[in-house]
Protein backbone atom coordinates (compact mmCIF):
# COMPACT_ATOMS: atom_id res chain seq x y z
CA UNK A 1 0.00 0.00 0.00
CA UNK A 2 1.51 3.30 -1.39
CA UNK A 3 0.19 6.42 0.65
CA UNK A 4 0.82 10.21 -0.81
CA UNK A 5 2.25 13.06 0.34
CA UNK A 6 -1.31 14.37 -0.08
CA UNK A 7 -2.66 11.89 2.38
CA UNK A 8 -0.01 12.41 4.90
CA UNK A 9 -1.01 15.78 5.00
CA UNK A 10 -4.83 15.17 5.59
CA UNK A 11 -3.97 12.47 8.11
CA UNK A 12 -1.70 14.88 10.05
CA UNK A 13 -4.68 17.62 9.92
CA UNK A 14 -7.03 14.93 11.56
CA UNK A 15 -3.87 14.35 13.96
CA UNK A 16 -3.28 17.90 15.00
CA UNK A 17 0.61 17.60 14.01
CA UNK A 18 2.29 20.58 11.82
CA UNK A 19 4.62 18.44 9.89
CA UNK A 20 7.20 19.99 8.11
CA UNK A 21 7.44 19.62 4.51
CA UNK A 22 10.64 17.39 5.51
CA UNK A 23 8.51 15.38 7.58
CA UNK A 24 5.73 14.51 5.52
CA UNK A 25 8.26 13.48 2.88
CA UNK A 26 9.88 10.89 5.13
CA UNK A 27 6.36 10.09 6.79
CA UNK A 28 4.94 9.14 3.58
CA UNK A 29 8.12 7.06 2.94
CA UNK A 30 7.63 5.18 6.47
CA UNK A 31 4.09 4.63 6.47
CA UNK A 32 4.56 2.98 3.01
CA UNK A 33 7.15 0.60 4.12
CA UNK A 34 4.46 -0.13 7.13
CA UNK A 35 1.62 -0.39 5.53
CA UNK A 36 2.77 -2.85 3.20
CA UNK A 37 3.65 -5.21 5.67
CA UNK A 38 0.36 -4.52 7.20
CA UNK A 39 -1.48 -5.89 3.88
CA UNK A 40 -0.45 -9.18 4.92
CA UNK A 41 -3.75 -9.85 6.92
CA UNK A 42 -5.32 -9.72 3.95
CA UNK A 43 -3.99 -13.00 2.78
CA UNK A 44 -5.91 -14.41 5.77
CA UNK A 45 -9.83 -14.75 5.26
CA UNK A 46 -11.81 -14.10 8.35
CA UNK A 47 -15.37 -14.23 7.43
CA UNK A 48 -17.39 -15.29 10.85
CA UNK A 49 -14.54 -14.13 13.49
CA UNK A 50 -15.66 -12.43 15.97
CA UNK A 51 -13.13 -9.35 16.70
CA UNK A 52 -10.89 -9.10 19.66
CA UNK A 53 -11.38 -5.86 21.37
CA UNK A 54 -10.40 -6.49 24.70
CA UNK A 55 -8.35 -10.02 26.60
CA UNK A 56 -11.22 -10.41 29.65
CA UNK A 57 -14.14 -11.42 28.24
CA UNK A 58 -12.35 -13.96 26.77
CA UNK A 59 -11.29 -15.98 29.99
CA UNK A 60 -12.80 -17.16 32.95
CA UNK A 61 -12.09 -13.70 34.75
CA UNK A 62 -15.06 -11.88 32.82
CA UNK A 63 -17.35 -11.70 36.19
CA UNK A 64 -20.80 -10.50 33.82
CA UNK A 65 -21.82 -7.27 32.55
CA UNK A 66 -21.01 -5.79 35.87
CA UNK A 67 -17.70 -6.15 36.58
CA UNK A 68 -16.66 -2.69 34.59
CA UNK A 69 -19.26 -0.78 36.47
CA UNK A 70 -18.60 0.34 40.06
CA UNK A 71 -21.04 1.58 42.97
CA UNK A 72 -21.76 5.04 42.49
CA UNK A 73 -21.26 6.86 45.80
CA UNK A 74 -19.87 10.55 46.23
CA UNK A 75 -15.93 10.48 46.81
CA UNK A 76 -13.53 13.59 46.77
CA UNK A 77 -12.89 15.15 43.02
CA UNK A 78 -8.76 16.12 42.50
CA UNK A 79 -9.96 20.06 43.22
CA UNK A 80 -9.25 23.06 41.33
CA UNK A 81 -5.82 23.67 42.38
CA UNK A 82 -4.53 20.18 41.35
CA UNK A 83 -6.34 20.03 38.33
CA UNK A 84 -4.60 23.10 37.06
CA UNK A 85 -1.23 22.61 38.75
CA UNK A 86 0.26 21.44 35.52
CA UNK A 87 -1.37 23.94 33.06
CA UNK A 88 1.22 26.12 30.88
CA UNK A 89 -1.20 28.53 31.69
CA UNK A 90 -4.14 28.96 33.65
CA UNK A 91 -5.95 31.80 35.78
CA UNK A 92 -9.41 32.70 37.64
CA UNK A 93 -9.53 28.93 38.30
CA UNK A 94 -9.57 27.81 34.50
CA UNK A 95 -7.19 26.46 32.25
CA UNK A 96 -6.36 29.39 29.76
CA UNK A 97 -6.19 29.23 25.48
CA UNK A 98 -5.66 30.69 23.12
CA UNK A 99 -8.78 32.94 21.24
CA UNK A 100 -11.00 30.25 19.68
CA UNK A 101 -13.49 31.86 17.95
CA UNK A 102 -12.07 34.95 15.38
CA UNK A 103 -14.47 38.08 15.04
CA UNK B 1 31.92 -2.25 40.62
CA UNK B 2 30.93 -3.78 43.49
CA UNK B 3 27.46 -1.94 44.93
CA UNK B 4 25.37 -2.28 47.78
CA UNK B 5 22.83 -4.21 46.54
CA UNK B 6 24.76 -7.02 44.70
CA UNK B 7 23.69 -10.43 45.68
CA UNK B 8 20.59 -8.92 47.51
CA UNK B 9 17.17 -10.27 46.84
CA UNK B 10 13.88 -9.76 48.94
CA UNK B 11 14.74 -12.34 51.02
CA UNK B 12 18.21 -11.14 51.86
CA UNK B 13 17.50 -7.32 52.43
CA UNK B 14 14.58 -8.95 54.89
CA UNK B 15 16.98 -10.79 57.00
CA UNK B 16 19.52 -8.53 56.96
CA UNK B 17 17.29 -5.58 58.61
CA UNK B 18 15.67 -8.11 61.28
CA UNK B 19 18.70 -9.08 62.38
CA UNK B 20 20.60 -5.76 62.88
CA UNK B 21 23.12 -5.92 60.03
CA UNK B 22 21.71 -2.87 58.21
CA UNK B 23 19.13 -0.61 59.12
CA UNK B 24 16.74 0.51 55.87
CA UNK B 25 18.24 4.12 56.18
CA UNK B 26 21.07 2.46 55.82
CA UNK B 27 20.72 0.52 53.03
CA UNK B 28 18.86 3.42 51.06
CA UNK B 29 21.51 5.79 51.45
CA UNK B 30 24.43 3.26 50.57
CA UNK B 31 22.11 2.94 47.29
CA UNK B 32 21.12 6.28 46.26
CA UNK B 33 24.75 7.06 46.66
CA UNK B 34 25.63 4.11 44.61
CA UNK B 35 23.09 4.99 42.11
CA UNK B 36 23.68 8.77 41.49
CA UNK B 37 27.63 7.56 41.45
CA UNK B 38 27.12 5.02 38.52
CA UNK B 39 24.06 6.57 36.67
CA UNK B 40 26.16 8.44 34.27
CA UNK B 41 27.47 5.29 32.55
CA UNK B 42 23.92 3.59 31.60
CA UNK B 43 21.42 7.00 31.96
CA UNK B 44 19.16 4.17 33.50
CA UNK B 45 17.74 6.71 36.11
CA UNK B 46 15.80 10.20 34.99
CA UNK B 47 15.21 11.23 38.01
CA UNK B 48 15.92 10.15 42.01
CA UNK B 49 13.69 10.44 44.92
CA UNK B 50 15.77 11.03 47.69
CA UNK B 51 13.50 12.07 50.12
CA UNK B 52 10.74 10.01 49.23
CA UNK B 53 12.91 6.89 49.50
CA UNK B 54 15.13 7.88 52.62
CA UNK B 55 11.33 8.71 54.29
CA UNK B 56 9.80 5.06 53.51
CA UNK B 57 13.00 3.36 54.46
CA UNK B 58 13.08 5.41 57.89
CA UNK B 59 9.31 4.65 58.28
CA UNK B 60 10.32 0.61 57.85
CA UNK B 61 13.35 0.65 60.57
CA UNK B 62 10.47 1.89 62.73
CA UNK B 63 7.85 -0.48 62.34
CA UNK B 64 11.35 -3.03 62.54
CA UNK B 65 11.70 -1.29 66.07
CA UNK B 66 8.09 -1.21 67.02
CA UNK B 67 7.79 -5.10 66.54
CA UNK B 68 5.55 -4.66 63.89
CA UNK B 69 5.83 -6.38 60.25
CA UNK B 70 7.59 -4.03 57.82
CA UNK B 71 5.56 -5.71 55.10
CA UNK B 72 7.13 -8.49 52.16
CA UNK B 73 8.87 -6.01 50.17
CA UNK B 74 10.47 -4.21 53.66
CA UNK B 75 13.44 -1.96 52.92
CA UNK B 76 13.96 -3.27 49.40
CA UNK B 77 14.96 -0.28 46.67
CA UNK B 78 12.56 -0.22 43.71
CA UNK B 79 13.03 1.87 40.03
CA UNK B 80 10.07 2.43 38.74
CA UNK B 81 9.34 3.39 34.98
CA UNK B 82 8.66 6.72 34.21
CA UNK B 83 5.47 5.83 32.60
CA UNK B 84 4.09 4.73 36.26
CA UNK B 85 2.64 8.31 37.85
CA UNK B 86 3.93 9.02 41.17
CA UNK B 87 2.54 11.79 43.15
CA UNK B 88 4.82 15.19 43.76
CA UNK B 89 7.83 13.27 41.73
CA UNK B 90 8.42 14.15 37.84
CA UNK B 91 7.09 11.83 35.57
CA UNK B 92 8.22 12.03 32.16
CA UNK B 93 7.15 9.19 29.99
CA UNK B 94 10.69 10.14 28.27
CA UNK B 95 9.05 12.94 26.54
CA UNK B 96 10.00 16.92 26.04
CA UNK B 97 6.10 17.08 26.46
CA UNK B 98 6.35 15.92 29.69
CA UNK B 99 9.47 17.50 30.89
CA UNK B 100 8.01 19.15 33.93
CA UNK B 101 5.25 17.41 34.34
CA UNK B 102 4.38 16.29 38.28
CA UNK B 103 1.73 13.93 38.87
CA UNK B 104 -1.08 14.93 41.50
CA UNK B 105 -1.73 10.96 42.21
CA UNK B 106 0.22 7.64 42.60
CA UNK B 107 0.06 4.35 40.57
CA UNK B 108 -1.96 1.71 42.27
CA UNK B 109 0.71 -0.54 41.67
CA UNK B 110 3.28 2.48 43.33
CA UNK B 111 0.45 2.69 46.71
CA UNK B 112 0.85 -0.71 46.87
CA UNK B 113 4.79 -1.56 46.77
CA UNK B 114 5.54 1.36 48.95
CA UNK B 115 2.85 0.00 51.12
CA UNK B 116 4.49 -3.02 51.43
CA UNK B 117 8.15 -1.42 52.73
CA UNK B 118 9.47 -0.85 48.97
CA UNK B 119 11.70 1.83 48.83
CA UNK B 120 11.42 3.94 45.65
CA UNK B 121 14.12 5.23 44.31
CA UNK B 122 13.78 6.72 41.33
CA UNK B 123 12.08 7.16 37.88
CA UNK B 124 13.83 4.74 35.45
CA UNK B 125 14.69 5.73 31.74
CA UNK B 126 12.26 4.32 28.69
CA UNK B 127 11.25 5.22 25.36
CA UNK B 128 8.64 7.81 24.26
CA UNK B 129 5.60 7.01 26.11
CA UNK B 130 6.91 3.31 25.96
CA UNK B 131 6.78 3.10 21.97
CA UNK B 132 10.28 1.32 21.31
CA UNK B 133 12.43 -1.56 21.06
CA UNK B 134 15.73 0.11 21.72
CA UNK B 135 15.42 3.09 24.52
CA UNK B 136 16.92 5.21 21.84
CA UNK B 137 13.45 7.08 21.49
CA UNK B 138 14.03 8.63 24.76
CA UNK B 139 14.02 12.59 24.73
CA UNK B 140 16.47 12.57 27.67
CA UNK B 141 18.82 10.08 25.84
CA UNK B 142 19.25 6.69 25.36
CA UNK B 143 20.25 4.23 28.06
CA UNK B 144 23.20 1.85 27.58
CA UNK B 145 22.95 -1.52 28.60
CA UNK B 146 24.98 -2.31 31.35
CA UNK B 147 26.43 -5.81 30.24
CA UNK B 148 27.68 -4.04 27.32
CA UNK B 149 27.94 -0.04 26.91
CA UNK B 150 28.25 0.60 23.54
CA UNK B 151 24.34 -1.25 23.22
CA UNK B 152 21.03 -0.75 23.89
CA UNK B 153 19.53 -1.91 26.61
CA UNK B 154 16.31 -3.32 24.53
CA UNK B 155 12.94 -1.66 24.96
CA UNK B 156 10.82 0.27 26.36
CA UNK B 157 11.99 -0.60 29.78
CA UNK B 158 15.50 0.01 28.86
CA UNK B 159 16.24 1.81 32.29
CA UNK B 160 13.99 -0.74 34.38
CA UNK B 161 15.78 -3.89 32.93
CA UNK B 162 19.05 -1.72 33.08
CA UNK B 163 19.17 -0.67 36.87
CA UNK B 164 18.34 -4.42 37.90
CA UNK B 165 21.51 -5.34 35.98
CA UNK B 166 23.80 -2.24 37.22
CA UNK B 167 22.74 -3.34 40.86
CA UNK B 168 21.42 0.35 41.59
CA UNK B 169 17.92 -1.25 42.62
CA UNK B 170 16.97 -4.96 43.96
CA UNK B 171 13.62 -4.60 41.54
CA UNK B 172 11.85 -2.33 39.33
CA UNK B 173 8.43 -2.23 37.63
CA UNK B 174 8.55 -1.91 34.16
CA UNK B 175 5.12 -1.74 31.31
CA UNK B 176 4.69 -3.71 28.22
CA UNK B 177 2.53 -3.63 25.51
CA UNK B 178 4.70 -5.64 22.46
CA UNK B 179 7.47 -6.93 24.80
CA UNK B 180 8.33 -4.15 26.32
CA UNK B 181 9.30 -6.02 29.75
CA UNK B 182 10.85 -9.10 28.16
CA UNK B 183 12.71 -7.95 25.44
CA UNK B 184 14.89 -5.69 28.08
CA UNK B 185 14.94 -8.31 30.41
CA UNK B 186 16.60 -10.32 27.88
CA UNK B 187 18.72 -8.02 26.27
CA UNK B 188 20.31 -7.23 29.72
CA UNK B 189 20.18 -10.71 31.45
CA UNK B 190 18.20 -10.31 34.01
CA UNK B 191 14.24 -11.52 35.09
CA UNK B 192 11.63 -9.84 33.96
CA UNK B 193 7.57 -10.52 33.68
CA UNK B 194 4.49 -9.83 31.72
CA UNK B 195 1.63 -10.72 33.77
CA UNK B 196 -2.05 -11.58 32.69
CA UNK B 197 -3.89 -8.78 31.41
CA UNK B 198 -5.80 -7.04 34.19
CA UNK B 199 -3.42 -8.77 36.55
CA UNK B 200 -2.28 -5.99 38.09
CA UNK B 201 -4.08 -2.63 37.78
CA UNK B 202 -2.90 0.05 35.19
CA UNK B 203 -4.35 3.22 37.16
CA UNK B 204 -2.07 5.55 36.66
CA UNK B 205 0.18 3.49 34.22
CA UNK B 206 0.21 6.23 31.03
CA UNK B 207 -1.72 5.31 28.57
CA UNK B 208 -0.32 3.68 25.36
CA UNK B 209 -2.38 1.02 24.04
CA UNK B 210 -4.96 0.36 26.21
CA UNK B 211 -6.08 -3.19 25.53
CA UNK B 212 -2.50 -4.45 25.46
CA UNK B 213 -0.95 -1.97 28.63
CA UNK B 214 0.33 -4.12 30.77
CA UNK B 215 2.47 -3.42 34.19
CA UNK B 216 5.28 -6.14 35.38
CA UNK B 217 8.34 -6.84 37.74
CA UNK B 218 12.22 -6.94 36.92
CA UNK B 219 14.13 -8.42 39.05
CA UNK B 220 17.31 -10.84 39.37
CA UNK B 221 15.73 -13.86 40.40
CA UNK B 222 12.60 -15.42 39.26
CA UNK B 223 10.93 -15.37 42.86
CA UNK B 224 12.06 -11.87 43.89
CA UNK B 225 9.57 -10.98 40.29
CA UNK B 226 7.01 -13.99 41.82
CA UNK B 227 7.28 -11.82 45.17
CA UNK B 228 6.34 -8.24 43.79
CA UNK B 229 3.86 -9.61 41.43
CA UNK B 230 2.42 -10.89 45.10
CA UNK B 231 2.41 -7.02 46.09
CA UNK B 232 1.06 -5.63 42.87
CA UNK B 233 -1.56 -7.74 41.65
CA UNK B 234 -4.87 -7.90 42.71
CA UNK B 235 -8.28 -5.87 41.65
CA UNK B 236 -8.15 -2.17 41.98
CA UNK B 237 -11.68 -0.37 41.83
CA UNK B 238 -9.45 2.52 40.02
CA UNK B 239 -9.29 0.45 36.82
CA UNK B 240 -12.09 -1.25 35.52
CA UNK B 241 -10.16 -3.88 33.53
CA UNK B 242 -8.55 -5.44 36.69
CA UNK B 243 -9.69 -8.69 37.53
CA UNK B 244 -11.27 -10.19 40.17
CA UNK B 245 -9.39 -13.13 39.94
CA UNK B 246 -8.13 -14.04 43.36
CA UNK B 247 -4.44 -13.45 43.67
CA UNK B 248 -2.44 -17.03 44.67
CA UNK B 249 0.35 -17.37 46.87
CA UNK B 250 2.99 -17.73 44.01
CA UNK B 251 6.20 -17.92 46.28
CA UNK B 252 4.44 -21.08 48.50
CA UNK B 253 4.08 -22.37 45.19
CA UNK B 254 7.75 -22.56 44.51
CA UNK B 255 8.88 -23.48 47.88
CA UNK B 256 6.34 -27.01 46.84
CA UNK B 257 8.33 -27.04 43.61
CA UNK B 258 12.19 -26.72 45.19
CA UNK B 259 12.86 -30.90 44.64
CA UNK B 260 13.44 -29.61 40.91
CA UNK B 261 10.89 -32.23 39.60
CA UNK B 262 9.29 -31.35 36.47
CA UNK B 263 8.40 -34.71 35.52
CA UNK B 264 4.91 -34.56 33.54
CA UNK B 265 4.81 -31.34 32.87
CA UNK B 266 3.99 -30.72 29.11
CA UNK B 267 5.78 -27.99 26.94
CA UNK B 268 5.30 -26.90 23.93
CA UNK B 269 7.81 -25.31 21.12
CA UNK B 270 6.10 -23.14 18.34
CA UNK B 271 7.34 -24.68 15.32
CA UNK B 272 7.18 -21.10 14.12
CA UNK B 273 9.40 -19.40 16.60
CA UNK B 274 12.17 -22.05 15.68
CA UNK B 275 11.76 -21.69 11.87
CA UNK B 276 15.06 -19.29 10.79
CA UNK B 277 16.13 -18.93 14.05
CA UNK B 278 19.82 -21.15 13.39
CA UNK B 279 21.72 -18.58 15.75
CA UNK B 280 23.72 -18.53 19.11
CA UNK B 281 20.66 -17.43 20.72
CA UNK B 282 18.38 -20.44 18.76
CA UNK B 283 21.28 -22.75 20.50
CA UNK B 284 20.93 -21.46 23.77
CA UNK B 285 16.83 -21.60 23.51
CA UNK B 286 17.17 -24.96 22.93
CA UNK B 287 19.98 -26.16 25.35
CA UNK B 288 17.52 -24.64 27.77
CA UNK B 289 14.78 -26.98 26.78
CA UNK B 290 17.39 -29.88 27.07
CA UNK B 291 17.64 -28.86 30.92
CA UNK B 292 13.98 -29.09 30.99
CA UNK B 293 14.07 -32.27 29.56
CA UNK B 294 16.20 -33.37 31.82
CA UNK B 295 13.96 -31.91 34.55
CA UNK B 296 11.41 -34.00 33.41
CA UNK B 297 9.52 -32.05 30.92
CA UNK B 298 7.62 -33.77 28.28
CA UNK B 299 8.65 -31.39 25.40
CA UNK B 300 6.27 -31.49 22.02
CA UNK B 301 6.59 -29.41 18.86
CA UNK B 302 3.31 -26.97 18.48
CA UNK B 303 1.48 -24.73 15.94
CA UNK B 304 0.83 -21.50 16.38
CA UNK B 305 -0.04 -20.53 12.65
CA UNK B 306 -0.84 -16.79 12.99
CA UNK B 307 2.23 -15.93 14.11
CA UNK B 308 3.83 -14.18 10.53
CA UNK B 309 0.32 -11.72 11.01
CA UNK B 310 1.38 -10.68 14.44
CA UNK B 311 3.52 -7.87 13.76
CA UNK B 312 1.26 -6.62 11.41
CA UNK B 313 -2.05 -6.94 13.78
CA UNK B 314 -0.59 -5.53 16.29
CA UNK B 315 0.90 -2.07 14.50
CA UNK B 316 -2.65 -1.04 13.74
CA UNK B 317 -4.21 -2.10 16.85
CA UNK B 318 -1.68 -0.33 19.09
CA UNK B 319 -0.94 2.38 16.86
CA UNK B 320 -4.96 2.76 16.61
CA UNK B 321 -5.19 2.59 19.87
CA UNK B 322 -2.30 5.00 21.11
CA UNK B 323 -3.18 7.71 18.07
CA UNK B 324 -6.78 8.18 20.58
CA UNK B 325 -4.56 8.14 24.20
CA UNK B 326 -1.77 10.35 23.16
CA UNK B 327 -4.73 12.85 21.60
CA UNK B 328 -4.79 14.19 25.05
CA UNK B 329 -1.17 15.89 25.25
CA UNK B 330 -2.65 19.30 23.37
CA UNK B 331 -0.94 22.16 25.33
CA UNK B 332 -3.78 22.79 27.71
CA UNK B 333 -3.62 20.24 30.32
CA UNK B 334 0.05 19.19 30.59
CA UNK B 335 2.94 21.19 30.98
CA UNK B 336 4.39 22.06 27.42
CA UNK B 337 3.11 24.49 25.30
CA UNK B 338 4.23 25.66 21.52
CA UNK B 339 5.11 29.75 22.52
CA UNK B 340 3.73 31.89 19.79
CA UNK B 341 0.25 30.47 18.52
CA UNK B 342 -2.34 33.04 17.19
CA UNK B 343 -4.99 30.16 17.41
CA UNK B 344 -6.20 27.40 19.14
CA UNK B 345 -5.98 25.22 16.56
CA UNK B 346 -2.44 26.45 15.21
CA UNK B 347 -1.26 25.68 19.44
CA UNK B 348 -2.75 22.25 19.65
CA UNK B 349 -0.95 21.61 16.35
CA UNK B 350 2.95 23.51 16.77
CA UNK B 351 2.79 22.03 20.19
CA UNK B 352 2.41 18.38 19.51
CA UNK B 353 5.20 18.71 16.32
CA UNK B 354 7.27 20.21 18.68
CA UNK B 355 6.54 17.76 21.73
CA UNK B 356 6.87 14.33 20.15
CA UNK B 357 9.51 12.60 18.88
CA UNK B 358 9.75 11.06 15.10
CA UNK B 359 8.88 7.31 16.63
CA UNK B 360 5.55 8.66 18.50
CA UNK B 361 4.37 10.60 15.47
CA UNK B 362 5.02 7.98 12.95
CA UNK B 363 2.90 5.75 15.28
CA UNK B 364 0.16 8.53 15.54
CA UNK B 365 0.10 9.01 11.99
CA UNK B 366 -0.62 5.68 11.50
CA UNK B 367 -3.17 5.35 14.33
CA UNK B 368 -5.31 7.52 12.82
CA UNK B 369 -4.98 6.19 9.25
CA UNK B 370 -5.98 3.03 9.88
CA UNK B 371 -8.75 5.33 12.55
CA UNK B 372 -9.96 7.44 9.38
CA UNK B 373 -13.18 7.33 7.57
CA UNK B 374 -13.19 4.25 4.90
CA UNK B 375 -10.00 2.48 5.99
CA UNK B 376 -11.41 1.38 9.79
CA UNK B 377 -12.98 -1.75 8.52
CA UNK B 378 -9.64 -2.93 6.22
CA UNK B 379 -7.78 -2.13 9.14
CA UNK B 380 -8.52 -1.75 12.77
CA UNK B 381 -11.60 -4.16 12.11
CA UNK B 382 -9.42 -7.18 10.20
CA UNK B 383 -6.39 -6.46 12.95
CA UNK B 384 -9.36 -7.01 15.76
CA UNK B 385 -10.23 -10.37 14.13
CA UNK B 386 -6.63 -11.60 13.40
CA UNK B 387 -5.86 -10.93 17.02
CA UNK B 388 -8.65 -13.04 17.86
CA UNK B 389 -7.18 -16.07 15.88
CA UNK B 390 -3.87 -14.78 17.72
CA UNK B 391 -5.26 -15.66 20.96
CA UNK B 392 -7.10 -18.76 19.88
CA UNK B 393 -3.89 -20.55 18.39
CA UNK B 394 -2.55 -19.94 22.31
CA UNK B 395 -5.85 -21.64 23.59
CA UNK B 396 -5.89 -24.80 21.62
CA UNK B 397 -1.73 -25.37 22.21
CA UNK B 398 -3.23 -24.97 25.70
CA UNK B 399 -5.51 -28.20 25.32
CA UNK B 400 -2.35 -29.75 24.68
CA UNK B 401 0.50 -28.56 26.82
CA UNK B 402 1.04 -26.86 30.50
CA UNK B 403 3.19 -24.09 28.82
CA UNK B 404 4.50 -22.81 25.55
CA UNK B 405 8.58 -21.83 25.52
CA UNK B 406 10.70 -20.14 23.07
CA UNK B 407 13.02 -17.09 22.05
CA UNK B 408 12.35 -13.67 23.73
CA UNK B 409 13.97 -12.05 20.44
CA UNK B 410 15.74 -13.43 17.42
CA UNK B 411 18.83 -11.61 18.41
CA UNK B 412 20.78 -10.27 21.73
CA UNK B 413 21.30 -6.68 22.02
CA UNK B 414 22.29 -4.66 19.29
CA UNK B 415 25.03 -1.52 19.01
CA UNK B 416 23.27 2.15 19.50
CA UNK B 417 22.23 3.49 16.14
CA UNK B 418 22.33 -0.13 14.24
CA UNK B 419 18.79 -0.32 13.47
CA UNK B 420 17.09 3.11 13.98
CA UNK B 421 16.85 3.90 9.99
CA UNK B 422 14.41 0.85 9.14
CA UNK B 423 11.26 0.69 11.27
CA UNK B 424 9.67 -1.85 9.95
CA UNK B 425 12.65 -4.09 10.36
CA UNK B 426 12.49 -2.78 14.35
CA UNK B 427 9.07 -3.70 14.48
CA UNK B 428 9.37 -7.33 13.00
CA UNK B 429 12.01 -7.87 16.35
CA UNK B 430 9.18 -7.94 18.32
CA UNK B 431 7.85 -11.17 16.13
CA UNK B 432 7.86 -13.94 19.39
CA UNK B 433 7.06 -11.07 22.25
CA UNK B 434 3.93 -9.50 20.35
CA UNK B 435 1.62 -13.13 20.40
CA UNK B 436 1.19 -13.14 23.91
CA UNK B 437 0.23 -9.38 24.87
CA UNK B 438 -2.37 -9.97 21.83
CA UNK B 439 -3.77 -12.97 23.72
CA UNK B 440 -3.26 -11.52 27.00
CA UNK B 441 -1.55 -14.40 28.45
CA UNK B 442 1.10 -14.35 31.28
CA UNK B 443 4.52 -14.39 29.79
CA UNK B 444 7.98 -13.93 30.95
CA UNK B 445 11.88 -13.61 30.05
CA UNK B 446 14.27 -15.86 32.26
CA UNK B 447 18.06 -15.63 31.86
CA UNK B 448 19.51 -18.63 29.78
CA UNK B 449 23.02 -17.89 29.01
CA UNK B 450 25.17 -16.06 26.70
CA UNK B 451 26.51 -15.33 23.42
CA UNK B 452 30.25 -15.87 22.65
CA UNK B 453 30.78 -12.18 23.07
CA UNK B 454 29.16 -12.50 26.81
CA UNK B 455 25.74 -11.04 25.51
CA UNK B 456 22.86 -12.58 27.86
CA UNK B 457 19.92 -13.90 26.09
CA UNK B 458 16.21 -14.81 27.83
CA UNK B 459 14.01 -17.87 27.36
CA UNK B 460 10.72 -17.18 27.38
CA UNK B 461 7.67 -18.67 28.97
CA UNK B 462 4.20 -18.30 28.58
CA UNK B 463 1.56 -19.60 30.49
CA UNK B 464 -2.24 -19.85 30.35
CA UNK B 465 -4.18 -16.65 31.78
CA UNK B 466 -3.93 -16.46 35.17
CA UNK B 467 -1.82 -18.90 35.89
CA UNK B 468 1.75 -17.12 36.56
CA UNK B 469 1.70 -20.15 39.16
CA UNK B 470 2.62 -22.74 36.24
CA UNK B 471 5.08 -20.45 34.55
CA UNK B 472 6.62 -19.09 37.70
CA UNK B 473 6.95 -22.56 38.93
CA UNK B 474 8.46 -23.73 35.54
CA UNK B 475 11.16 -20.54 35.55
CA UNK B 476 12.26 -20.84 39.00
CA UNK B 477 13.09 -24.89 38.33
CA UNK B 478 14.81 -24.45 35.49
CA UNK B 479 16.94 -20.98 37.10
CA UNK B 480 17.80 -23.27 39.64
CA UNK B 481 18.87 -26.07 38.12
CA UNK B 482 20.48 -24.66 34.58
CA UNK B 483 23.23 -24.05 36.27
CA UNK B 484 24.26 -27.49 37.46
Amino acid sequence: MKITEQEIRRVAELANLALTDDEVAQMARDLSGILTHVDKLNELDTTGVEPMAQVLVHTEDAAGETATLREDRERPPLGNHDALANAPLAGSGYFKVPKVIER
Amino acid sequence: MTGPLDGHTIDSIRSGLLEKKFSAEELARAALTFAEAENPKTNAYLTFAPERALAAARAVDEKIAAGIDPGPLAGVPIGVKDVIVTRGLRTTCGSRLLANYIPPYDATAVIRLEQAGGVLLGKTNCDEFAMGSSNENSAFGPVRNPVALDRVPGGSSGGSAAVVAQGTATLSLGSDTGGSIRQPASFCGVVGVTPTYGRVSRYGLTAFASSLDHIGPFSRTVRDSARLLQVIAGRDEMDSTSAFAPVPDYAASLDEGLDGNLRGKRIGLPKQFFEGLASETGDLILRAVDVLKKLGCEVREIELPHTQYAVACYYVIATAEASSNLARYDGVRYTARASSSATLAEMYRVTRNEGFGAECKRRIMLGTYVLSAGYYDAYYLKAQKVRALVARDYAQAFEQVDAIVGPVSPFPAFKLGEMVDDPVAMYLSDIYTITGDLAGIPCMSVPCGTTGEGLPVGLQIFARHFDETEMFRLADTYERFAAS
